[in-house]
C-alpha cells in the first residue's frame, strides 16, 4: 500500500543541505505516499477503544440530567443494585472526594470564574446530559436497565439558554458565583477612536455563530484496566491527548501521574471535540479503582450529543472603518461566547484563539477586541475544528463583503487594496501578531484562474437582468490563520497551564530499521506515513523501514499531542530534528569505522563516505549494527544512536488561501446548490500532497457544513432538540460538490522545514467564502447577512422578506410530522413493522 | 443506545407470523426491515416484549402481475422494489419514489410493505401508495382482509392494521403509459422529506386527462391533493394551466411546524413541488 499516486504537483522542500533523501536517491517529503494507516483501517483490524475486551471487565452507563437546571433533592441507587448482572452502583456523592473536580487549563484572566466541576453532579444539575449516577454491570444491556431503576428527584432551578438572558444574572448558572460573566478579555491596539472618528464609512453587523455539534465517527470511549499488582492504572481512551490526559487524571484524581498509563488506541477522528478530559474518564478510572476490575464505557451518539462538547455559539459584533476608496482604518470586536454550563478542558479560551486574527490579511490603524464569557445551561463548548479563527476569519471576510458592497466596490478589489503585500512580510498585524510569510497575490490569482470569475460575474448580472428564479452568487473568501501551537512562551503569555512544544525520538534499531517515537497522537491526520516520510529523507532509510509510535504514554513519554494543525510544524519538525541528531551521532561512529576525520565524512542518501575517497564509504545501517554491537566505540561516544528533539517553535505558522464559491439558489423554494468551489491553499511546504489534499476536502466539508446544514438547537427549557443525526443534519458525500483544489507554496520561515499546518484551513476559509456566496445572490432582494445554517427556509424568508432569515423554530416541535425524529415522535402508539 | 430486553421470533412463515401476534396482541411488534423500528427500540421510545422477525417468511417477497394490477409482497426490499421491471413498466412512480429512500444499505434492508405499514407521513411511500389507490391485503388468523390506502393510513404512525394482523401484500392497480414524478424536498440525501409530491398524469391529446397526485408529509397522513387533481381534469397541458392548478395545493392539508420546517412553509413548497411534479409527469417543457 506504498506505491505513488500521481496527483500533480510535487512539493520542493525547502532548504536542501544535499544531505537528505532515501537510499535510492529520491526524496520521500513531497510524495503522495498512499497512507500506511490504511490498510488496517479498510480491513476492519483496527483497535477502537470499544474493541478492547478484558477479562472480567464490567460495563458501564452513565444516567443524565433530563432538566437543564435542578436541585437533586433525592437520589436512591439502591433499587438499580438488585437488577440483574449489576455489581455496583454509584451517586455523585458516593465519589466525589476521589473524583475530584474536572480541570480548565486556561485561565485567561486573574479574576476569570472558574466554578467547580464535579465528573458526576451531586448537588446541582446544570445541563441536560450531567452526569448524576453510574452503574457498573456486566454487561451493556444490563447497566442501561439498571438506569431505570434509579429514583431521583429534583426541584428546577430554571434554564437560561440565551447569552444576553444570562448576562442579565436573573438566573444564575452557579448561583454561588453570583453571576453567569466568566470573564471579560480585552485587546486593543493603535488608536481605534482616531480610526473610527470621521471615518467616511462605517459598517456594521452581528454575526451568530450558531452551535455546532462535533460529529467524530467514533464516539468517546474508555476503558480503565487496573493493574492489582502493580497497583498501575492503564486508561485506554478514544483522546486526542492521552499526554495531557495522564497528567490531568493524576492532578484530579490525586493519583500518582506514574501509576497512570494513558493509551488513545486507534482514535477514529476527534475534531477537538477529544481534546478534553471528561467526566466519564475520571469515572471509568475511580470506579476501576474501587472494583479493582476492567471497566468500560462507550457513549450512543445520541449520548454523545448531550455529554461530549459542543462548538462555536458566539455572538460577534463587528464594526469597520474605511476611506472611501477603501482603505480599511479600523475594526472593532465585541464578542460573547458561550461557556455552557462548566468552563472544559480549554473552554474560554477557544474565543481568545480568534482574538489576533480578526483583522485577517488587512492592514489596519487600529483594532478593539473585547470577549466575555458567559455560563448557560448547556452542554459545555470547547475546541471544534479551527477553534476560534474560523469565527475570526468569518466576522473579517463577511464584514470586508458588506464594506465593499456599502462601497459599491468588487469585493476582490477591496480585498487587494487592504492586504499585505507579499514583499511586506514578515509583518506586525493589528492583532499583534507577526506572519512570517505569505502571498495573497498569487494564491488569489490561480483560484481567479481556476475559477472563472469574470464569467460567472456576467453570468451573475444575466440572471438579475431576467429574473431567473436561479439566482447565482459568488463567495470569496481569502483567509489566514495561525497554526503550530505554539511557542510556549507566547503561550505563558497567554496564561494558559501548559506548553506548546512538542518531542520526537529516533530509535536506530540493530537490523538498520528505525523506531520514530512521538509526542503527537493521530486520530486520522495521517502521522505514521508523513513522519515516516520525514525520518526516511533524513536518516537515507527507506520509507518502509520507518516505524512510527505514539499515543502510548509508556512508549512515548512525553508530548502535547494533537489538536490545532499543530503537528507537523512542531511535531513533524521535531521529528526532522532528532534525525539529524541521530545523523550527527552516526557520523561521529562512521568516521571512527572509516578511520577518517569526522569533519571530512559526508552523509548523503542513507551513505557516509570519506571527501576524496568515494570507495570509503559506510551505510546507516552498517554504522547502527556496530553501535549496537558497541565492540569498537570512539572514545568517550555512547554506544547509541538514539536521539531525541524536542521543539518549541518560536513562532506561529500562518497558513493562507483563495477560495472562492458559486452558488445557485432556487429562488421558489430557497435551496442552495453550491455550483462550484475553488480553493487554492498555501500550507507552506508539503510532506504528503495526498493527505494534504484529503485534509482539504475533509475540512471544507465541515465549514460547508457550518454554512448550510448544522445547528444545535435548544428549546427554551434547554433541551437539545436536534438530539440525533436526523434532526442534526450532518452532510454526506452526496450533498457535497466537486473540489477544486491546488496549492501555491510559500514556505514558512517559522520552522526548519517550512510546514505550516493543513487541518483546519478549509474549515476556517470556507463558511465565509458559503455564506457571502449566499448573501451575494440575494442582495438585490435587500438581504445584507444571513443567519447560519443558510437553511432553504431561512433563505426563503430572507427573500421574501429582505431579511437573515431568522431564528430557527425552537419551539413548537409537535408531536407528528416532519420532524421525524423518534425523539420527538409519539411512537408508542405506532404499528410500526 | 440500548434497547429494553425483548424476546425476538423469527417466524419461518406467515402462519407462524400471525399465531405468535395472535398469543401476544399489543406487546408484539412485527420487525421487517427494522430501519425505522430499530431505532424506537434503541431509544426506548418503543418497548415491545416480543419482536416477530418476518425476514424468512419468503411468501411475502417478490412482485407478480395480477390482471390489472400489480401485487407486491410486503417483504420485498425497496432495493428490489426499485429495479423490479414489472414495477418500472406500470407503476413507475413507486420505482421512482423509492430510488430516494434514504440511502442503499437502507433500502436494501428496508421493505416496501414495512414503510407503509409504520405510516410516518414523512415516509416517501405511503404518499405514493395514496396516489396509486393501493389496496392493502392484511392478514390475521381468521383469514385476509383488503383496505384501501385511503382507509388504511389514520394518523400519525397509525394505521387500520390491528396488533394480531400483518400487511401481506399491496395491490397496486397498473397505470401503464402515464407520466410520473416524484419531487421530493430534502436538505440533505439521506434525510427525509420535508414535503414530498408524488404526482401521476395520463395526457390524452393535449389535455391532461387525468392526475394523481399524493402528498408527503403534509398532515399526520399522507394526503391526496384533491383540489389539484379536479382543477387538472381536462385542463390543458401547459405551464400556466399547471402552475394555476397547483395553487390549491395545500388545500385541506394541515402540516406541522417543527424543526425541519415551518408550516406556512410546507404549504409553499407544497405548491411549488406539485406544479413541478405535474409539470415533469405532463412531459412539459419549461
Amino acid at each position: 500500500m506504498t506505491e505513488d499516486i500521481d496527483v500533480g504537483a510535487v512539493a520542493t522542500l525547502v532548504e536542501d543541505s544535499g544531505e537528505m533523501g532515501t537510499p535510492d536517491g529520491t526524496r520521500e517529503v513531497g510524495r503522495s505516499r498512499r497512507r500506511k494507516e490504511d490498510a488496517k483501517l479498510v480491513t476492519g483490524q483496527t483497535m477502537w477503544t470499544d474493541n478492547i475486551q478484558l477479562p472480567a471487565m464490567l460495563h458501564l452507563a452513565v444516567l443524565r440530567s433530563p432538566m437543564a437546571h435542578a436541585k437533586i433533592t433525592r437520589i436512591d441507587v439502591s433499587p438499580a443494585m438488585s437488577m440483574p448482572g449489576v455489581v455496583a452502583v454509584f451517586s455523585g456523592a458516593d465519589l466525589k472526594d476521589e473524583l475530584g473536580s474536572l480541570p480548565c487549563a486556561w485561565p485567561v484572566t486573574t479574576d476569570m470564574v472558574q466554578p467547580d466541576h464535579p465528573p458526576i453532579a451531586y448537588d446541582e444539575v446544570r445541563y441536560v446530559g450531567d452526569a448524576v449516577a453510574v452503574v457498573a454491570a456486566r454487561d451493556r444491556y444490563q447497566a442501561a436497565d439498571a438506569l431505570e431503576a434509579i429514583e431521583i428527584d429534583y426541584e428546577p432551578l430554571g434554564a437560561v439558554v440565551d447569552m444576553e438572558e444570562a448576562l442579565k444574572d436573573e438566573t444564575l448558572v452557579h448561583s454561588d458565583k453570583g453571576t453567569n460573566k466568566a470573564f471579560v478579555w480585552p485587546l486593543e491596539t493603535g488608536d481605534v477612536d482616531a480610526a473610527f472618528q470621521d471615518a467616511p464609512v462605517l459598517v456594521k453587523r452581528r454575526f451568530i455563530q450558531q452551535r455546532l455539534i462535533p460529529t467524530a465517527m467514533e464516539p468517546r470511549a474508555v476503558v480503565v484496566h487496573p493493574v492489582a499488582a502493580a497497583d498501575e492504572y492503564t486508561v485506554y481512551s478514544a483522546t486526542q491527548i492521552p499526554h495531557v490526559l495522564r497528567v490531568m487524571l493524576a492532578l484530579s484524581t490525586g493519583l500518582p501521574e506514574q501509576k497512570i498509563r494513558v493509551v488513545a488506541p486507534d482514535v477514529g477522528g476527534g475534531f477537538g471535540s477529544k481534546l478534553d478530559v471528561y467526566a466519564e474518564e475520571s469515572i471509568a478510572l475511580i470506579v476501576a479503582k474501587r472494583l479493582g476490575r476492567p471497566v468500560k464505557w462507550t457513549e450512543s451518539r445520541s449520548e454523545g450529543y448531550q455529554a461530549t462538547i459542543h462548538g462555536r455559539d458566539q455572538i460577534q459584533d463587528v464594526e469597520i472603518a474605511a476611506d472611501r476608496d477603501g482603505r480599511i482604518r479600523g475594526l472593532k470586536v465585541d464578542l460573547k461566547a458561550d461557556m455552557g454550563a462548566y468552563l472544559q478542558l480549554i473552554t474560554p479560551g477557544i474565543p481568545l484563539l480568534g482574538a489576533s486574527m480578526y483583522v485577517g490579511i488587512y492592514k489596519m490603524d487600529a483594532y478593539r477586541f473585547s470577549c466575555t464569557g458567559v455560563f448557560t445551561t448547556k452542554t459545555p463548548t470547547d475546541a471544534y475544528r479551527g477553534a476560534g479563527r474560523p469565527e475570526a476569519t468569518y466576522a473579517i471576510e463577511r464584514i470586508v463583503d458588506e464594506l465593499a458592497a456599502e462601497l459599491d466596490m468588487d469585493p476582490l478589489e477591496l480585498r487587494r487594496r487592504n492586504w499585505i503585500q507579499h514583499e511586506e512580510f514578515p509583518y506586525t498585524t493589528a492583532g499583534g501578531l507577526t506572519y512570517d510569510t505569505g502571498n495573497y497575490e498569487a494564491a488569489t490569482e490561480r483560484a481567479m484562474e481556476l475559477f472563472g470569475y469574470d464569467p460567472l460575474r456576467a453570468e451573475q448580472a444575466k440572471r438579475r437582468e431576467s429574473d431567473d428564479p436561479v439566482q447565482l452568487g459568488i463567495g470569496i473568501s481569502t483567509f489566514t490563520e495561525a497554526c503550530g501551537g505554539a511557542p510556549s512562551r507566547i503561550l505563558g503569555q497567554l496564561s494558559y497551564a501548559g506548553g506548546g512544544w512538542e518531542s520526537a525520538s529516533i530509535r536506530m534499531l540493530p537490523t538498520g530499521k528505525v523506531e520514530v517515537v512521538t509526542g503527537t497522537s493521530p486520530h486520522g491526520q495521517g502521522h505514521v506515513t508523513a513522519w515516516s516520510q520525514i525520518a526516511a529523507d533524513a536518516l537515507g532509510v527507506p520509507f518502509e523501514d520507518v516505524e512510527v509510535l505514539h499515543g502510548d504514554t509508556k512508549s512515548s513519554p512525553t508530548g502535547w499531542d494533537t489538536y490545532g494543525s499543530r503537528s507537523v510544524s512542531v511535531g513533524g519538525v521535531a521529528v526532522h530534528l532528532a534525525a539529524q541528531r541521530t545523523v550527527e551521532k552516526a557520523r561521529r561512529m562512521a568516521a571512527h569505522m572509516l578511520e577518517a576525520a569526522e569533519g571530512d565524512v559526508e552523509f548523503s542518501a542513507g551513505t557516509f563516505s570519506v571527501k576524496g575517497s568515494p570507495e570509503a564509504k559506510k551505510t546507516i545501517q552498517e554504522v547502527a549494527l556496530a553501535t549496537f554491537a558497541a565492540h569498537d566505540m570512539p572514545e568517550g561516544v555512547e554506544p547509541s544512536l538514539n536521539a531525541e528533539y524536542v521543539f518549541d517553535p518560536e513562532n506561529f505558522s500562518y497558513p493562507h488561501g483563495t477560495h472562492l464559491c458559486a452558488v445557485e439558489i432556487d429562488t421558489e423554494t430557497g435551496f442552495v446548490t453550491i455550483r462550484s468551489y475553488v480553493a487554492v491553499d498555501d500550507v507552506g511546504s508539503v510532506i504528503n500532497p495526498l493527505i494534504v489534499e484529503g485534509q482539504v476536502h475533509g475540512g471544507l466539508a465541515q465549514g460547508i457544513a457550518q454554512a448550510l446544514y448544522e445547528e444545535a438547537v435548544y428549546d427554551a427549557e434547554g433541551n437539545l432538540v436536534t438530539g440525533t443525526m436526523v434532526d442534526y443534519l450532518v452532510p454526506a458525500a452526496p450533498d457535497l460538490p466537486e473540489f477544486t483544489t491546488d496549492r501555491t507554496e510559500t514556505p514558512s520561515t517559522s520552522n526548519p522545514l517550512g510546514v505550516k499546518g493543513v487541518g483546519e484551513a478549509g474549515t476556517i476559509a470556507s463558511t465565509p467564502a458559503v455564506i457571502n456566496a449566499v448573501v451575494d445572490a440575494l442582495r438585490p432582494y435587500g438581504v445584507n447577512d444571513m443567519r447560519m445554517p443558510a437553511t432553504p427556509e431561512r433563505v426563503w424568508r430572507a427573500i421574501r422578506e429582505g431579511s437573515t432569515g431568522g431564528d430557527r423554530a425552537a419551539e413548537g416541535t409537535i408531536a407528528w410530522g416532519g420532524s421525524q425524529t423518534a425523539t420527538t415522535a409519539g411512537a408508542e402508539s405506532g404499528s410500526a413493522q | 443506545m440500548i434497547p429494553s430486553e425483548f424476546d425476538y421470533v423469527r417466524a419461518g412463515s406467515l402462519d407462524e407470523a400471525l399465531s405468535v401476534l395472535a398469543e401476544h396482541g399489543e406487546e408484539a411488534k412485527v420487525l421487517a426491515g427494522g430501519q425505522s423500528l430499530l431505532p424506537l427500540l434503541r431509544l426506548r421510545l418503543a418497548t415491545p416484549s416480543v419482536l416477530v422477525d418476518l425476514s424468512r417468511a419468503e411468501e411475502l417477497r417478490g412482485v407478480r402481475e395480477d390482471g390489472d394490477a400489480l401485487v407486491i409482497g410486503a417483504m420485498t426490499p425497496h432495493h428490489d422494489v426499485m429495479h423490479d421491471p414489472l414495477v418500472g413498466q406500470h407503476a413507475a412512480l413507486l420505482a421512482e419514489a423509492t430510488s430516494t429512500v434514504a440511502d442503499p444499505a437502507v433500502r436494501h434492508l428496508g421493505t416496501f410493505g414495512g414503510a407503509l405499514a409504520h405510516a410516518d407521513p414523512a415516509g416517501d411511500l405511503p404518499a405514493v401508495a395514496l396516489a396509486l389507490d393501493a389496496e392493502m391485503i392484511v392478514a390475521s388468523g381468521s383469514g385476509r382482509r383488503t383496505v384501501a390506502a385511503r382507509d388504511f393510513f389514520r394518523d400519525y404512525l397509525e394505521t387500520a392494521l390491528g396488533p394480531a394482523e400483518v400487511l401481506v401484500e399491496v395491490r397496486i392497480p397498473k397505470l401503464t403509459g402515464w407520466g410520473v414524478r416524484y419531487e421530493k424536498f430534502h436538505r440533505v440525501a439521506q434525510a427525509w422529506a420535508i414535503v414530498g409530491v408524488a404526482a401521476a398524469v395520463r395526457r390524452e391529446d393535449g389535455s391532461i386527462a387525468e392526475a394523481r397526485i399524493g402528498l408527503t408529509n403534509m398532515g399526520p397522513t399522507p394526503v391526496r391533493a384533491g383540489s389539484v387533481e379536479s382543477a387538472l381534469s381536462g385542463a390543458p397541458a401547459s405551464q400556466d394551466a399547471i402552475g394555476s392548478a397547483a395553487q390549491s395545493a395545500a388545500e385541506g392539508t394541515s402540516p406541522s411546524s417543527d424543526l425541519s420546517a415551518k408550516s406556512d412553509y410546507r404549504e409553499h413548497l407544497a405548491r411549488v413541488l406539485t406544479r413541478r411534479a405535474v409539470v415533469a409527469a405532463a412531459g412539459v417543457s419549461s
